[in-house]
């Protein structure tokens, strides 16, 4: 262990920096385009899961226990292997040429991470008080209209701290698209690993990039708690 | 039928898929993924139960620290996690299989989350219980143990029970070192025949489906039951 050659300038500087560097810039792109796609779905889901059609509502419940109850990384490999035959040959065509790595690995974040925040929505609008829709109703709304005016955005507002802990989430779970081959974070400082024989250096690297997103994020949600929604932390 | 979602691909494969090569060589497949599990959780619950202790004990000097480690390790993806132990093991101490560096990886990882459901168990424990154990006559440490601990486990435990559905999960990545458990198998499977990923993956999807939703379907029961009787 102590025969160890320490040697920081490999991931500070030159070629195996720049891996890095892009390589953070991968997993951001992959995070970003995914949150903001899962968010999409997963307020989709939540609103089928409260419909009052019954299909409609037992089938956004079979997606979410389903997706839910399945690793991402099998996941991932479903998408990028065997997804050809079950979608349609054009976008098979148009997905092969285009970064297919990179398509598949944002559909099988977004898929399995709307899963999640579709709880979080439902919970959130759980939250709101049933006379709030009541009320809407009464108003002469009708029940979507109820949603989209009344309910959903001051769910959406108790919504956000569990929202970014998605996005928290997603960032991490992003590192499984290097199974894949995209060239995300993880990937690069496995390569520099690989290249460089100087692993220590190229995982610390890493590691220091994903904690510093995750205390970087963490302490945005303590100020939107405490800012926003007014609940302190007990001492 | 037979076109679209070809089944001999799951039959011919179906016991290599659940045990490996077992008994004629090591335990592989689904049986490998739940040892792995059931080792990592047993081993986390520890792991989180002394990390949430240490996490809010009244001494600053070991309170910061094992806050700060369970805050980097739930920052880090598994991923790293497992890579890091990959090569910190054999330096540390010696020679570790595949299967024990990824034990040791997904005992780490969830121990940092266990510690939190473990603290978040201790604090539904209302104030009183400390102060009544601690005046008639019991230290700090036994009003936690005797007292404090017996009911919040209790609480506890529908939470356990979802983090093991996450652990079985995560023992998929268990893949990226050569672990031979279901997703491995899966892969290799498709490697060998190349014509049949959709009813693989599927197929694999669906095995981890079963056991985490009847888990799932556990926790929640659990959940419902322990407040009917803190109703009554």
């Amino acid at each position: 262990m102590l025969k160890y050659h320490f040697d920081w300038s490999v991931v500070t500087s030159g070629k195996y920096f720049e891996w890095l560097v892009s390589g953070f810039k991968v997993t951001l792109q992959l995070s970003a385009l995914s949150i903001v796609l899962a968010f999409l779905l997963g307020l989709l889901i939540a609103v089928m899961r409260m419909s009052n059609n019954r299909p409609v509502r037992w089938f956004a419940h079979a997606y979410l226990e389903f997706f839910r109850n399945t690793p991402l990384l099998v996941q991932i490999f479903f998408w990028y292997f065997g997804s050809y035959k079950i979608l349609p040959t054009v976008v098979n065509d148009w997905l092969n040429n285009s970064n297919f790595e990179f398509a598949a690995a944002v559909i099988a974040l977004t898929i399995y991470t709307s899963a999640f925040i579709a709880e979080d929505i439902r919970s959130g609008v759980l939250a709101i008080p049933k006379e709030q829709m009541e009320a809407a109703r009464s108003a002469g709304f009708s029940y979507i209209r109820s949603m989209q005016y009344i309910i959903l955005p001051q769910a959406v507002r108790l919504t956000v701290p569990p929202l970014v802990n998605q996005f928290l989430n997603l960032a991490k779970n992003s590192s499984l698209a290097m199974t894949i081959g995209v060239m995300e974070l993880t990937y690069q400082a496995r390569q520099v690993e690989s290249y460089t024989f100087k692993g220590f250096e190229a995982f610390t690297a890493a590691t220091v990039v994903y904690v510093a997103i995750s205390f970087f994020i963490t302490a945005l949600v303590n100020i939107y708690n405490e800012k926003v929604l007014n609940i302190h932390k007990a001492a | 039928m037979d076109q679209f979602f070809n089944t001999a691909v799951i039959t011919d494969n179906f016991t290599y898929f659940m045990i490996g090569r077992f008994p004629h060589g090591p335990l592989g497949g689904l049986g490998l993924t739940l040892y792995l599990a059931a080792t990592s959780c047993v081993l986390s619950f520890f792991g989180g139960l002394i990390l949430g202790l240490l996490s809010i004990t009244r001494f600053p000097a070991i309170r910061y620290p094992a806050i700060a480690f369970i805050n980097l390790v739930r920052g880090m993806p598994l991923l790293m996690v497992i890579f890091w132990m990959y090569f910190l093991l054999p330096a540390l101490f010696g020679k570790a299989t595949e299967s024990q560096t990824v034990i040791m990886a997904l005992t780490l990882f969830t121990s940092a989350y266990m510690s939190r459901i473990v603290v978040a168990g201790i604090e539904g424990i209302p104030k009183g219980q400390t102060e009544a154990a601690i005046s008639t006559g019991l230290k700090p440490w036994q009003a936690m143990l005797y007292i404090v601990l017996p009911q919040g486990l209790r609480n506890m435990i529908p939470s356990f029970v979802n983090q093991f559905v996450s652990l079985i999960k995560d023992t998929s990545l268990a893949f990226i070192v050569g672990v031979s458990e279901l997703t491995h198998v899966g892969t290799q499977i498709n490697n060998r025949t190349m014509a049949y990923p959709t009813e693989i993956f599927v197929f694999i999807a669906v095995v981890y489906f079963i056991i985490c939703y009847a888990f799932t379907s556990l926790s929640r029961w659990l959940e419902q039951r322990l407040a009917w009787r803190k109703a009554i």
